[in-house]
Parts: C-alpha cells; structure tokens; sequence
C-alpha cells in the first residue's frame, strides 16, 4: 500500500520540500485531491488524465511564486469554463535568515525568527562563541567565515529571505556583506551605531561596494521603535523586515486610515 | 497547515477522525490568507485558525457535522450574510472555507 496523499505532504513540509496540493472544491470528483512534491512526484488524481495534465502545469507555476488560491476549468481541464473549482495551495519551503556574529542580540534574534518560521543558521567565524549550546534555537550553527558560508548556501537565497549582520567587527562585517551582496537575498541588515556605520560605510565602498549597493544595506539595522534590550532589538529588526517586505513605513496603525489588511482579489 | 501537522499527527496516531477547514477565498479585507487551516477531531479539540477568533466556534459545530456525515463542503462567512450564520467576520470581509474529512 503507497503512501497517503497526506503522508507526502506531511513529509515535503517536514523536510522544508517545496509541494502543491490541489483539491476539487466544486463540481464533479468534490475533494478528489493531486498533490506534486518535489523532484516533480506525482500522487493521485483530479478526475482523469487531461484534467490532471493541465493543473499540474498552473500547481507547478503557482508553487514557483509562493501562491495559493482557486482556479476554474472545464471536466478535462478547459480553460474559460467553470465546470470544476480547485483550489490549489502552494507549500513553500521556510524563509531563511542568516544571523552572522554569534552575540547575545543574536540569541534573542534567533528566538523571535524562530516565531516568524525562519530557518535560521548563526555563524561566526570564531568557534568559542559559535556553539550550539549558546543558540539552542537556532537550526544550523557554523563556526565558519560569513564569506565562505555565503558561497555554499548564498545562491538558495531569496526575496523572501534575510541577513542580519551582527559583529559590529570591520573584519567580519565587511566580507559578510559584499558575500549577501552577491546574493537576491531580500533582507540585508548590519548593526552598528552611527559612527560605527560610518567607519564601515567607508570601508565597504574601499571593497568596490556602489551607490546601488548601499540602497540595499539596511545600516544601522532595525525599525525605530527605541528598542534598547537584546530582545527589543530583535522585535525592532523584525519589524523592518516586514515593513520592508509589505512596503509599508512602520508607523502606529493608530495613525494611519485605510485597511489593516490588504485586500485579496 | 504546517504548524497544525503535529497535532494532527498524535490525532491520527489515536485513531480520531478529523475534520479539516481550509480558508480558499477571501473578498475584502480577511484577517487571514487562502490556505490558513484549521483541523477539528471528534472529540471537538482544535488545532490551528482560520480567522482572528471570530468564526472558530461556527466552523467546529460544522466540522463536526461534517465527520457525523462524510461530506465535504464549501461554507462562506461573511459580515452582510443575511442572518444566515450567527456568526460573521467584524472586519467587514467574507471568507469562503472547505471543510472535509481528513481521509487522505
């Protein structure tokens, strides 16, 4: 006996597997289900062949940019007809977020991108700090270089993805920035006062880094909310990565009009 | 779904049925997206949401007229139903749900 349509989905959002589901939620063959998984395995059936066929292709693209929601088609998958609903659901694999400089603001990071579902990786080039035990949370630790890290894993990057630059050391922050510079990471934010900023900026365009570049460097890191502990810190950091996401300026609900949520459809 | 799998899991390793609701359409402004989940068992225990708390309620006792039944259905609640549900969503949107039998 196979597995159960439900067993290779449980399996593919365990393993952090990209799969789509899709469901016949009106018309003929209602909660018939097909389901593809990575490396494009097939399992189960909409009704027949042509049907199939055709949702397969939409389940591939909407899977690719991360979306969920209903279709129409005619019984063997005709496009402009309105015989059959079927919603199609998009499991993408987690976001990541590279945390480099294992501090404590990065403890306190990891905790809060753990709530937000990142898959979080600390490295820090200096093995003492970059432990495990000092990052429970934390779903990779690398005792490693953020250069040498970024040209394993920089080219899994992605929009949805961010990297948080916590060192405040010239010797580790600059490399770890011109490396995520490289990379269609969505997120890049360096910690530092002002000063430190400052010092770095000019370190940074030494390192060839461009006016274009710099439009991508969120430094110093972190929404303006006042936060001053590790943990305020982190929700502040956060908080940009979502704004930054949602193109919204992170000012109080309170003052602005308009809805909360953006309308679907 | 995903922060739902392991509480369905232990249900399924005890041998209860479940009922799963799947938000599919939202119109106007929802406080939650397409493919937001809730799963009910038998013995009415929850896991997971499907709005911020205002139709919750509504969607168990369907749920578990759904498990009593086996059909699977489309149920839409929304601010301007007509007294249709007792319930409906304060933020003025409509949200479309798939409830069915988890017996895939």
């Amino acid at each position: 006996m196979g597995e159960s349509i439900f067993d290779v989905l449980r399996e593919a959002i365990d393993n952090g597997n990209p799969v789509a589901l899709a469901t016949v939620i009106e018309g003929e063959g209602a909660g018939n289900k097909l389901i593809l998984g990575p490396t494009d395995q097939v399992h189960g059936t909409l009704g027949n062949e042509s049907l199939d066929r055709v949702v397969l292709r939409d389940m591939s693209g909407e899977l690719e940019a991360g979306r969920t929601g209903t279709r129409h088609y005619g019984l063997n998958g005709e496009a402009r007809e309105e015989a059959l609903t079927v919603f199609i659901e998009s499991f993408a694999p987690p976001p990541q977020m590279l945390i480099f400089g294992a501090v404590d603001f990065t403890a306190a990071l990891v905790r809060v991108a753990k709530v937000l579902g990142y898959h979080v990786t600390v490295c820090d080039a200096r093995a003492v700090f970059a432990t495990t035990k000092r990052f429970p949370l934390a779903d990779v630790v690398e005792a490693q270089w953020p250069d040498k890290l970024l040209d394993s894993v920089g080219s899994t990057l992605g929009i949805r993805d961010a990297v948080c630059v916590l060192t405040h050391d010239n010797k580790f922050d600059v490399p770890a920035i011109t490396a995520s510079l490289k990379t269609d990471v969505g997120y890049i934010g360096v910690m530092g006062s002002r000063k430190t900023h400052e010092n770095r900026s000019n370190r940074l365009r030494e390192a060839g880094v461009n006016d274009e570049d710099f439009l991508r460097i969120m430094s110093p890191i972190g929404s303006d909310i006042g936060a001053r502990t590790p943990e305020e810190t982190a929700i502040s950091i956060c908080a940009e990565i979502i704004a930054l996401r949602t193109g919204r300026e992170a000012h109080s609900l309170k003052q602005g009009a308009g809805p909360i949520h953006k309308a679907n459809d | 779904m995903k922060e739902i799998l392991e509480d369905i899991e232990k249900w399924k390793k005890a041998d209860k049925r479940i009922a799963l609701a799947r938000v599919v359409k939202v119109e106007g402004s929802g406080p939650r997206d397409p493919g937001a989940t809730m799963a009910v068992n038998e013995d009415g225990e929850v896991a997971g949401s499907v709005s911020g708390g205002c139709v919750e309620g509504a969607v168990v006792s369907e749920a578990l007229d759904i498990l009593s039944s086996g059909e699977r259905k489309i149920v839409t609640f929304g601010y301007s139903d007509d007294e249709a549900y007792a319930v409906g969503l304060t933020c003025g949107g409509t949200i479309h749900l798939y409830i069915e039998p988890l017996d895939w």
